[in-house]
């Protein structure tokens, strides 16, 4: 994108800090590799803290924990799974839609590695343009995989899906995965910029759906102090989401970001100078949201 | 200036529902893709062997999500997820056999483990498992098929006596000994492996297959007089009548013991010097 800072941040840092201006990042790094290191102390000492992986998982032998998504996908099938699936898939669909849905893209996911990585790269040596495809292709794809799966009744998906693929495979033996790794890492950093995660990805654009009404929000909390360096649009993973909360007081819209594809990542935080954003509740949102309720919300 | 904008209204439209079309028929293409991939995935390769209690394969790929607790909580490491690039369904649990074969835990921990379903919680006997059936495939190479005593799959199965039995016949080839000859009965065997894992072959001569493959099936309408008969009580048919033998006065024939048995009075010959066959009668219309 034209117009984009070299080195956002930049100003941040100098002005905030490197804790300050790197804070969210930070922390959502270490959520990434706690969650990866919680399913792996298992194997590798014998601590069995949590037994499976993203699927379906039990911690300390007692908490249940299912994808939602996958579960909904087993119903679609036709076969009803037991009790601890669904209550498993019950209490991850209310955290989700408590922490803001896509929260499982930039905190819990281990492709968000990946796909930052290509991203990162792709902006350090400025490698432009590459394919250009609708951001709802994902909601397309979205629904192909269910339909897929009610008619094969069979959860084809699983067969391709890079999201659990990566994940089981670095809990249970990645065999070739790495190939899918490597994949979406070209794909992101040659073919089109953040193509999986943004693009087309069915899985987050199931969990941007839970996004749609979570409490847990980004806000332009202090929007009037923004002076237009681009550097929160530069970061931002879905750029779309920035703009009608930020620059919308005019048309009515309110400071929070309220689309369900915000993945409350927190990067834009971080690298505000000003500290325009902040995480707020949906419904701190003082200016006119019915008027934002239908063109903003959808995502 | 009306007509400029009802044309740019129009073209709008146009140019959306083309890209719509685009989009869907690519999308199309890509669910056709996995569709056919998903098919072409589903068929299970014969060597491996799902855990106990798993759902028939069609239904099993429905509702095993991947996530792999069965093999968390399967003691002897017997369980491993299909990683990509085997031909097993990926992420799906299975064991082969010949390397871990399954330990049949009287717990089933596996089983308890798994959260869908896909294995059935309705298995609480592990005697009750049908995760295959052990065959002895290759009689050609099998050593107690050449009057050696082996006997290892016999008496390393866990349903003793039960799943796999020994039958005796004569050798042919020395004429003085017997061959042990093991047999596999499907309504004991679970299809747990032990026996393919410890034949002593390079190649084992017993293997476990997949249901479907390792039975036949008779023909529905088909019935077996003698099984039909037991069930009854009786034969279906005409009813057996005992056999009647038309013999002059003062004899008689046991079939099967003496013969024919002359029962004439002492002194006399009741057997005629030539048998008249106008005089007897025939009896109950007989062929």
């Amino acid at each position: 994108m034209a117009g984009l800072p070299r080195s956002p941040g930049a100003e941040a840092r100098a002005k905030k800090g490197w804790w300050g201006a790197n804070r969210w990042l930070v922390l959502r790094r270490m959520s990434q590799l706690g969650v990866l290191l919680l399913f792996l102390v298992g194997p590798i000492y014998g601590w069995w803290v949590v037994k499976g992986n993203m699927a379906s998982s039990l911690t300390l032998d007692v908490l249940p924990l299912s994808d939602p998504f996958l579960i909904l996908q087993v119903m679609a099938t036709g076969h009803w799974p037991l009790t601890s699936a669904l209550i498993g898939a019950g209490i991850v669909l209310a955290f989700y839609l408590l922490a803001g849905g896509r929260a499982f893209c930039s905190w819990v996911c281990p492709i968000n590695l990946v796909t930052d990585a290509a991203e990162w790269l792709r902006y350090r040596f400025n490698l432009k343009g590459g394919a250009r495809f609708s951001r709802d292709l994902r909601y397309w794809l979205l629904g192909a995989v269910l339909v897929v799966t009610a008619v094969t009744g069979t959860l084809a998906w699983e067969l391709v899906n890079p999201v659990s693929m990566v994940f089981r495979g670095l809990v249970f033996g990645m065999g070739l995965a790495w190939g899918m790794v490597a994949a979406i890492f070209l794909l992101d950093l040659f073919v089109s910029r953040r193509a999986w995660c943004g693009h087309l990805c069915p899985v987050g654009a199931f969990y941007s759906l839970l996004g749609v009404i979570s409490p847990l929000r980004v806000s332009a909390a202090q929007r009037e102090r923004c002076d237009d360096c681009m550097d929160c649009f530069a970061v931002c993973p879905e750029q779309q989401v920035i703009k009608p909360a930020l620059k919308g007081a005019d048309k009515g819209f309110g400071p929070v970001i309220l689309s369900g594809n915000c993945t409350n990542c927190g990067r834009c935080i971080d690298v505000c100078a000003r500290d325009v954003f902040k995480f707020d509740w949906r419904f701190h949102n003082p200016t006119t949201p019915r008027v934002a309720a239908k063109s903003e919300v959808l995502p | 200036m009306a007509d400029l904008k009802t044309k740019g209204t129009n073209s709008g439209r146009r140019q959306f529902l083309a890209d719509t079309l685009r989009t869907a028929c690519g999308v199309g293409v890509v669910a056709l893709g996995l569709g056919l991939y998903s098919r072409n995935t589903s068929a299970l390769p014969a060597e491996a062997v799902r855990p106990p209690g798993a759902l028939p394969e069609d239904e099993f790929l429905g509702a095993c999500i991947r996530c792999g607790l069965c093999v968390r909580d399967c003691p002897y490491d017997t369980l491993k997820l299909a990683k990509p690039g085997e031909s097993v369904a990926l992420g799906t649990p299975y064991f082969t056999a010949r390397q871990i074969p399954c330990e049949m835990c009287p717990d089933i921990p596996c089983v308890k483990a798994c959260p869908t379903g896909a294995l059935d919680h309705a298995l609480e006997k592990i005697e009750n498992a049908r995760m295959g059936l052990a065959v002895l495939i290759d009689q050609e190479s099998c050593i107690a098929f050449q009057g050696l005593r082996c006997e290892v799959c016999f008496n390393v199965c866990p349903v003793r006596n039960k799943a796999i039995t020994l039958e005796f016949r004569h050798n042919e080839r020395t004429m003085k000994h017997a061959i042990f000859i093991p047999i596999v009965h499907s309504d004991h065997c679970t299809g747990c492996g032990k026996c393919e894992k410890s034949c002593i072959l390079d190649e084992a001569a017993i293997k476990v297959l997949p249901m479907q493959l390792a039975k036949g099936l008779l023909g529905r309408h088909y019935r077996l007089g003698w099984e039909e008969k037991k069930k009854k009580g009786g034969a279906l048919v005409t009813p057996d009548l005992p056999h009647e033998y038309n013999l002059p006065e003062g004899l008689r024939y046991e079939h099967g013991g003496r013969g024919l048995i002359n029962e004439g009075p002492p002194g006399g010959d009741a057997v005629p010097s030539e048998p008249v066959l106008e005089v007897i009668p025939l009896k109950g219309g007989g062929i």
